[in-house]
């Protein structure tokens, strides 16, 4: 039986009747058409799904669309303003923080929140932050240094 | 990777969960976190017709402290255990354990009631939960009953745990003036699951031991406690040799059934045990 699910996402509300199963990914990706959020592993190791649950970076492939009734929900799409990146998305444009850029939406989602409860992290916070992320490309280090640059300009 | 399908549910509060238990009888799931049971569900290793979310019910993420009790309610996450001052001031061993659980987004997610009762042989908290003799609080729709640390963990992915029970809230002894305590893990270099993972909580007159709670998680079936560490560290002072000698009796119960995987071997265990008995030691006294 499909239920009812009242669900904010990147402030617009969205009011639908889903198949419990579904995996919130899925619904953010195929239902939303919101396609920033990747799937990677499937299996909650990659963090390649990882968009914010009332503010915390959570993995949207081990959630099911059923249980976020009534919440909110930040993805990748939700983050610049009126046409202006988010200064981590910019600081991984700045700083080559990607490659192929799989892995890019779900580590600018897990940086939010860090620099949202730690504004100016050392660099081993950054990659304790991180360790639910995996990039198959960088090795980390422009990660970091993206991270980094994102915090010097929020903090400006 | 779909699970198979389910009827959802969404309880607002403990009887609601409780009778939706009784009325699915033996054939309903509950949902905490989710972050052991939806891989599961995902492998079709679990193929419950009713899947019951608890993780919205008021009340049950509270932690508190009541006279020389911490109480912290069976649907708290772990990242909000990690967090609380009140849990690092008054039980620091609890604290470090889910502060080292996977990483940040499972953390945010999976509660500690879930992986009490899940009984993964690798998860941090038993290993905290046993150093601590803490109280399981459990309730079904006879009531409520209270099972110790001690008597929980009793295989495998099996607690004491019966048919339509919840853990509604697991009771922790204060740290007091005189105790230390720690958490300290090797952990899987992928799953970060612990290898081995040892807890310690230790009561001090001065230099002096005056009282030893050492428990192992990662090394066997199940989580356990080590006396043959916990008796050499009682009456000691803790001087490093003390501490060393007193290190090198873990994991030397032949009963224990040791796991062993293509990772770690039993003896590599065996040996990861008294390097971070030793070490939990030291970071508990601050050393
Ligand atoms: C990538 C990854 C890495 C992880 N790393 C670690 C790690 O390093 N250390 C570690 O300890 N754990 C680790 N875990 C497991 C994680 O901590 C889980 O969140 C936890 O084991 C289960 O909690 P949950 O709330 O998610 O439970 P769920 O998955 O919702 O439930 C698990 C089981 O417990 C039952 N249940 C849930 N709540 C209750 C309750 N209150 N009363 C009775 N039964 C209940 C459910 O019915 C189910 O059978 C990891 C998980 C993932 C996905
Ligand atoms: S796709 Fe969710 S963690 Fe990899
Ligand atoms: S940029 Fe390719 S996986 Fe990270």
């Amino acid at each position: 039986m499909e239920v009812p699910i009242k669900v904010t996402v990147n402030g617009v509300l969205y009011e639908r009747e889903v198949e419990p199963r579904l995996l919130l990914v899925n619904f953010l990706r195929d239902v939303l058409d919101l396609t920033g959020t990747h799937v990677g592993c499937d299996t909650s190791s990659c963090g390649a799904c990882t968009v914010l649950l009332n503010g915390k970076a959570v993995k949207s492939c081990t959630i099911f669309a059923a249980q976020v009734d009534g919440a909110e929900i930040t993805t990748i799409e939700g983050l610049a303003r009126n046409g202006e990146l988010h200064p981590l998305q910019e600081g991984f444009w700045q700083e080559h923080g990607l490659q192929c850029g799989f892995c890019t939406p779900g580590m600018i989602m897990a940086a939010y929140q860090l620099l949202d409860e730690n504004p100016n992290p050392s660099e081993a916070e950054i990659r304790h932050a991180l360790e639910g992320n995996y990039c198959r490309c960088t090795g980390y280090h422009n990660i970091v240094k993206s991270v980094q640059y994102a915090a010097k300009k929020l903090n400006a | 990777m779909f699970p198979a399908p389910f009827e959802y549910h969404r309880a607002n509060s403990l009887e609601e969960a409780l009778e939706l238990l009784a009325r699915f009888e033996g054939d309903a799931k509950l949902l905490a976190g989710g972050h052991s049971l939806i891989p599961t569900m995902k492998l079709r290793l679990n193929t419950p017709a009713h899947v019951i979310d608890i993780r919205n019910i008021p009340g049950f993420a509270e932690i508190r402290r009541s006279g020389d009790q911490l109480i912290i309610g069976g649907g708290t996450p772990h990242a909000a255990i990690e967090k609380s001052a009140e849990v690092q001031r008054s039980a620091s061993a609890l604290a470090h354990a889910a502060a080292v659980i996977g990483d940040p987004q499972v953390r945010n997610m999976g509660t500690i009631g879930g992986s009490l009762a899940h009984a993964e042989p690798a998860a941090d908290y038993p290993a905290a939960v046993l150093a601590y003799d803490a109280q399981i609080v459990a309730v079904s729709a006879e009531g409520e009953r209270t099972i110790p640390a001690g008597e929980f963990f009793v295989d495998l992915f099996t607690t004491a745990l019966e048919e339509g029970e919840i853990i509604k809230e697991i009771r922790f002894p204060v740290d007091g003036d005189t105790v230390r305590s720690a958490y300290l893990k090797f952990p899987h270099p992928a799953s970060r699951f612990a290898v081995v993972g040892c807890a310690v909580r230790l009561t001090m007159d001065g230099n002096t031991c005056t009282d030893a709670r050492v428990a192992f998680t990662g090394v066997a079936a199940t989580a356990f406690r080590d006396e043959g560490v916990e008796q050499d560290l009682i009456g000691k002072t803790l001087d490093d040799a003390a501490i060393k000698a007193a290190a090198q009796q873990a994991a030397e119960n032949d009963e224990l059934e040791f796991m062993e995987d293509h990772f770690a071997s039993e003896a590599y265990r065996k040996h990861l045990a008294k390097v971070y008995a030793e070490r939990a030691i030291c970071t508990a006294l601050g050393r």
